[in-house]
């Protein structure tokens, strides 16, 4: 019984799925964010986690912070260039039409991947590990113990994430403002510090997917467009806006891919993610776990 | 449209216990009613009685969460609005929608679209049928102007026309489509007498061309001048349903829009209900 | 055709059939013809991209996809299987229109943007494959030994000979697109433009229309893709990916997405700043468009053409002077 699991292909590609899954999963969380409380949908969102990767290994590299500030700072610096997103672009175009937002957030990130490319070239970075210790074996599969930081990671932020938009007075409020806007206005809260907010917050959850990443695959300037694509995809599956949705679909995309990619072609495993986008989009736009009530509703 | 005069006794709208609702709030609970051919059947009903919501279920821009609707004989409820246009239901909206930037003229051209059938590639290349077809819609759409009196305006944008003459735009651009019933939500609104006494005209102009008009109004003369029928909703159900002057004196009536002063005998013309006015009316 | 609109085509016509006699001339603007060749390949693609954005409201993501289809299958059926270059552009034309189609009809029944993601996710999807089946496409080598094209017995060869066909297909597609938004079907447009209810009330299929604009869209882009192929004789993946579509998008909204003039003037416009200008800049291309689109969406939504027209109708207004008040 226990030979079907000793050094099985298969798990391999099970624990590298759910590894790159968690990563999805974080950059679907930051879709989900940002359309919780505006109703947006971020096209810049994959910029952000390339970001994250690029900017960690320039504060770990050239900087030389040790590497937990690097990656905080990284994350920071990220989330930052969130807010002004917001601030300074998403504001002016806040009373245009759907489509002009979406060409607006479009334009936000070529600028960004440009500004990538002027700053970091075209070649690829990576960042240590962040631990010292090399692979070890379980179960007869080789388990970096990065994957086992990206999976730990992941489950703090979620849990975070899930504590603060539960609980706490901002994270309550953020939600009312996609509900009315106006209704949470009258009731004093500061809607355009919310939506700020979402942004900033959105930025930093795909910086912190960026940075956990980057020590197992490399990143470069022009990675954030199909990251952000299978992140997205794992929003669309989950339900737009559905926390455990994203969770769930995420892993299921990227075990998904990683399954593909051993047993069937490893050139087609980017289009599983986009190609389960697709039927997603035709045969249950709601996602899995949304409601097409609520659906319907929406703006987007 | 002759073919519709032989079935003429039956219902033009049949609503078959609809109800909707929208997660946990109930538009409607239920309103059943039966509209005959060629009147003019008013909707009456305090604010969020659920007018719109039954325009929109029955146009086709919802889809009722239970109950049917019958247009013509044939079940419409969940079909898209632009099949049921086709079939020959047309309406206008509380809150204007004209198309703004588009001119008079053309607002009401686009109406002919279901009548029409010049498609894209007849357009792109400008096949001659295409062409007679463009100089009729056009004709079509400058009768239907002057019939609400919009002639002169023609070549203007509408976005460019006062209020009154955007709803009696819309108005022209419904009966563009040849419909056997017009569904008007809140023509009234926000014209003054003149103007309302001008719309209660083209309204019974309208009746006298055969075509069944549905009308949710708040204005009361108007409801009152006009209708054949009435229909009273309150909270999202038929409350009464009969000709204006037996709804005019139905206590419950006064009730829902007056409060329980008046319908308790303190100022309402007949006091407490008798007995016969407590039957239900059928509608 | 109002008068200005029938001179500004005139002009137009003219200037085109002057335009590699002139530029011949001198060996420093020979080059231009090249240039306008190339922009006049994307005008085909942008045109159909225009009245899907700029009427139907709709964003595809996906034009260079189309655009792929149409270069490769001509690139193939000629290259492989030595179709006639006219029947393989009428059958690539086919199969983008079919498969428009099939991402459309289900994108486009719903309401909101699915159709933005769906062209999305395709746009990649047809890179990777152009990527991957490397036995069909070559793969990221690229497909070489494409035939050229003969018109009427003669073979087109020679800058000339392309610039005439290339826009000769553009005007035809101009005056098609014309025609469209001038009749039935491009009212419905307009109306769904304006109030897209309020039009489905009126009896206009709304996404039916859409789907059939989108078709439109990619078979354009299909046959702007054959004429590429043909021309250039070798394609690779690298020229059918996202940043394409992208770039194709940024033609549209720079010139202006309600007018169809807007999608001549911006195609052409940033055909020559990519082509020549960012030469020497090669670096900042990536930034420069971001930067561009960014600008125009947020300052210039109506893009070049109709700003431009409204700046030189308001100056021809007279403007009375501070000397009349006093009288």
């Amino acid at each position: 019984m226990a030979d079907i699991f000793h050094g099985a292909a298969w798990l391999q590609y099970a624990l590298g799925g759910v590894t790159i899954g968690a990563i999805y999963a974080l950059v679907a969380l930051g879709y989900n964010i940002i359309y919780n409380v505006t109703e947006i949908i971020n096209f810049a969102q994959g910029e952000f986690v390339m970001l994250g990767g690029l900017f960690g290994v320039f504060y770990y590299q050239t900087c030389g912070l040790p590497l937990g500030a690097a990656v905080l700072c990284a994350v920071a610096t990220v989330g930052l260039t969130g807010l002004l997103l917001e601030r300074y672009v998403i504001r002016r175009a806040r009373h245009a039409t759907v489509l002009s937002m979406i060409i607006v957030t479009i334009a936000f990130s070529i600028l960004l991947k440009g500004g990538a490319m002027l700053a970091w070239g075209k070649d690829p970075y990576r960042l240590p590990a962040f631990s010292r210790s090399g692979a070890f074996l379980w179960q007869g599969v080789a388990v970096q113990p990065q994957a086992l930081w990206v999976l730990g990671i992941s489950a703090v932020v979620v849990g975070v994430l899930t504590v603060f938009f539960r609980t706490s007075f901002y994270g309550k409020a953020m939600l009312a403002c996609a509900d009315n806007a106006e209704a949470a206005r009258l009731v004093g809260i500061p809607v355009r510090t919310m939506v700020l907010l979402s942004f900033g917050l959105s930025a930093a959850v795909g910086a912190v997917a960026g940075a956990a990443i980057c020590p197992i695959t490399l990143m470069e300037y022009d990675r954030g467009a199909l990251l952000g694509l299978k992140g997205f995809g794992a929003a669309v599956l989950g339900g737009l806006g559905q926390f455990y949705g994203a969770l769930v679909a995420g892993i299921v995309l990227g075990l998904a891919e990683s399954l593909c990619a051993g047993y069937v072609s490893s050139g087609y495993k980017d289009a599983v993610a986009l190609v389960l986008l697709m039927l997603a989009l035709f045969f249950k736009p709601e996602g899995l776990f949304g409601s097409k009530e609520a659906a319907g509703l929406k703006r987007f | 449209m002759d073919e519709n005069a032989v079935r003429s006794a039956d219902p033009v709208l049949e609503l078959r216990d609809v109800r909707m609702h929208f997660g946990g709030v109930v538009a409607l609970k239920g309103v059943s009613a039966s509209i005959p051919r060629g009147i003019i059947q008013s909707v009456i009903g305090p604010n969020g009685a659920g007018k719109t919501t039954l325009l929109n279920c029955v146009s086709g821009l919802l889809t009722p969460s239970s109950g049917g609707v019958v247009f013509q004989g044939e079940p419409v409820q969940g079909k898209p609005p632009h099949e049921i246009a086709r079939r020959g239901m047309s309406r206008t909206f509380q809150h204007v929608a004209l198309f703004p930037r588009m001119s008079v003229r053309e607002n009401v051209m686009v109406g002919r679209h279901a009548r029409t059938r010049a498609g894209f590639w007849a357009s792109g290349f400008r096949l001659p049928f295409m062409r007679t077809e463009e100089a009729r819609i056009r004709s079509d759409a400058e009768a239907w102007l002057d019939f609400v009196g919009l002639g002169a305006e023609r070549d203007l944008p509408a976005g460019a026309l006062p209020l009154g003459k955007q709803k009696i735009l819309e108005i022209a651009r419904a009966l563009a489509t040849d419909p056997v019933l017009i569904l008007l939500d809140e023509p009234a609104g926000g014209l003054n007498t003149r103007e309302t006494e001008e719309l209660g005209e083209l309204l019974k102009r309208i009746q006298q061309k055969g075509v069944t008009v549905v009308l949710v109004e708040h204005d009361m003369n108007l409801v009152m001048d006009i209708s054949d029928r009435v229909l009273v909703l309150h909270f999202g159900q038929v409350l009464a349903c009969g000709s204006p002057a037996e709804i005019k004196d139905n206590p419950d009536v006064i009730q829902a829009y007056l409060g329980e002063d008046w319908a308790n005998g303190g100022g309402g013309p007949h006091g407490r209900s008798s007995d016969s006015e407590k039957e239900e009316m059928s509608c | 055709m109002t008068h200005r609109e029938k001179a500004s085509f005139i002009a137009l016509t003219v200037f085109l059939a002057v335009f590699p006699w002139i530029a011949g001339m001198s060996r420093s603007f020979g080059h231009y013809i090249d240039v306008m060749i190339f922009a006049g390949i994307f005008c085909l693609v942008t045109l159909g991209l225009s009245l899907l954005m700029g009427f139907a409201g709709q964003i595809s993501l996906a034009q260079a996809a189309f655009f792929g289809i149409g270069a490769y299958g001509s690139g193939i059926l000629t290259g492989h299987f030595h179709w006639n270059p006219w029947a393989a552009l009428l059958a690539s034309a086919g199969a983008a229109a079919a498969v428009a189609w099939i991402v459309g009809v289900p994108a486009l029944r719903l309401k909101g943007h699915y159709l933005a993601m769906a062209t999305l996710g395709f746009g990649v999807i047809v890179h990777i494959v152009m990527n991957e089946e490397v036995d069909w496409t070559g793969g990221p080598s690229g497909l070489g030994g494409i035939p050229g094209m003969s018109c009427a017995g003669r073979k087109i060869s020679g800058d000339a000979a392309w610039f005439y066909l290339v826009w000769a297909f553009v005007l035809a597609a101009f005056l098609f697109s014309r025609h469209v938004l001038h009749s039935r079907i491009g009212r419905a447009l307009r109306a769904i433009h304006d109030d897209e209810k309020a039009a489905e009330a009126m009896g206009v299929p709304v996404s039916i229309l859409k789907v059939q604009v989108f078709v439109y869209s990619a078979v354009l882009a299909s046959v702007g893709g054959s004429l590429y192929a043909h021309y250039v004789s070798f394609l690779s993946p690298g020229s059918f990916d996202l940043m394409w579509s992208v770039r194709f998008v940024l033609m549209v909204v720079v010139g202006g997405m309600q007018s169809l003039w807007g999608a001549l003037v911006g195609t052409v416009l940033l055909t020559f700043i990519g082509n020549e200008w960012l030469q020497v800049f090669a670096d900042f291309e990536i930034l420069v468009y971001g930067g561009i689109l960014l600008v125009m969406a947020l300052f210039v939504p109506q893009g070049l053409v109709v700003w431009l027209d409204a700046l030189v109708r308001s100056k021809a207004r007279p403007v009375s002077t501070p000397s009349d008040n006093g009288s």
